[in-house]
């Protein structure tokens, strides 16, 4: 009986041992926390979030029949022509025959305020939208962003015909 | 005494685990939220507008457009593009083997004549990444993009278009991808912009 309470009171003993031991294994948390943090940074500056913005536009099908036009007549009257020229110069006229050509910009004052105020006079507005050979891509989507903004329905993209570019010509000339 | 010492030194010590739990639980979210820039041929530069539509992650073919005209196609999924590649292949009797089939498999934009493909294909993509690509010819008489196009969109009917151009490329050349496009009956397309505030616009 005696020898059995001898080996309990071995036992606890070991079992404090054991319990002094235990504290002593303390792991070194920071080389963890600098990996872990160094991965959070990595994976931080590599991420891109914002997936990139897009204009939906929809150009009019080709015509399955080479001869059949696609052009459809639009009165003159409703059409409000927009010449984007060469170094971001912008030229607005109405109608088609021997327009008045003014000259404007791509601010808010500039062809917006001109979009607004034709979209409210003319009814069923048509924005003809000629990109001369020297003008680049963000003419073209700044002119199609205007045209969300303004809320215009109908617009076209036409190219440039050679008596568009010799009215602006003669506009520049004048 | 000593004990005492080391009593006091010891208490000075921060728990480290809430830390440690808050540094992985980040990392974990980033790791599964990133997704990876692929890597691009040609740097593009794109215009900006208040578009507020998203583009869509997947099924989507991009046309890159650069500042210099030289034009890039680039569209997603492993499978379509080792269908893509068996077409192109069989059309132009290129006779490329599995492992640059494999390779085209992995690219994510390209602007490579059909003729050069092969040796093209040949390169590590650390030379590849080097090379300056010439771009995709679009001639009316061999129209490789048209190709490229149609060939995508029979692989995939559901793929969507998106043409990514760069701010100063001229709109010769941008008119010259959308009627390529046109032609071959794709009429709804996106155009990559980048996020501009309303405010700022003026």
């Amino acid at each position: 009986m005696a020898k059995k309470e001898h080996v309990i009171s071995e036992t606890k003993a070991e079992k404090a041992k054991n319990k002094n031991l235990r504290k002593e294994v303390d792991i070194d948390m920071n080389p963890m926390v600098d990996l872990a943090f160094l991965l959070l940074t990595f994976f931080m500056l590599t991420t891109t979030f914002s997936r990139p913005q897009a204009i939906e536009l929809v150009m009019p099908a080709k015509p399955q029949n080479e001869t059949e036009t696609v052009e459809q007549p639009i009165k003159e009257s409703r059409a409000l022509s927009i010449y984007l020229g060469d170094e971001d110069k912008l030229y607005w006229f109405l109608g088609v025959t021997d327009p008045e050509v003014h000259f404007t910009d791509y601010t808010k004052d500039g062809i917006r305020k001109i979009l607004l105020e034709n979209n409210a006079e003319i009814l069923d507005v048509v924005v003809v939208i000629k990109p001369s050979a020297s003008s680049n891509y963000q003419n073209l989507v700044d002119i199609l962003d205007e045209m969300a903004i303004t809320g215009i329905q109908r617009y076209a993209i036409v190219d440039a015909a050679p008596e568009d570019d010799q009215l602006i010509l003669n506009f520049e000339g004048a | 005494m000593l004990k005492l010492k080391q009593k006091g030194k010891k208490q000075l010590k921060l728990d480290m685990n809430p830390m440690t739990d808050l540094a992985f639980l980040l990392v974990t979210f980033f790791m599964l939220t990133t997704t990876f820039k692929a890597e691009e041929p040609v740097q593009v530069n794109n215009p900006s507008s208040t578009a507020e539509i998203k583009l869509p992650e997947t099924n989507i073919m991009t046309i890159t457009i650069a500042e210099d005209g030289r034009v890039f196609f680039g569209i997603d999924g492993q499978y379509t593009k080792e269908r893509l590649i068996d077409f192109i292949d069989q059309r132009y009797d290129l006779s490329l083997d599995a492992a640059q089939k494999k390779r085209f498999s992995l690219i994510s934009t390209f602007g490579t004549p059909v003729g050069q493909l092969n040796d093209f294909l040949a390169l590590s993509s650390t030379e590849r990444m080097k090379l300056e690509q010439p771009g995709i010819p679009m001639d009316s008489t061999a129209n490789e993009l048209a190709e490229w196009i149609v060939y995508s969109r029979m692989i995939n009917p559901n793929l969507r278009v998106a043409i990514n151009g760069d701010t100063e490329t001229k709109y010769p050349m941008v008119k010259k991808v959308i009627s390529t496009l046109v032609n071959n009956k794709v009429t709804r397309f996106n155009l990559i912009t980048d996020k501009e505030t309303l405010l700022e616009n003026g």
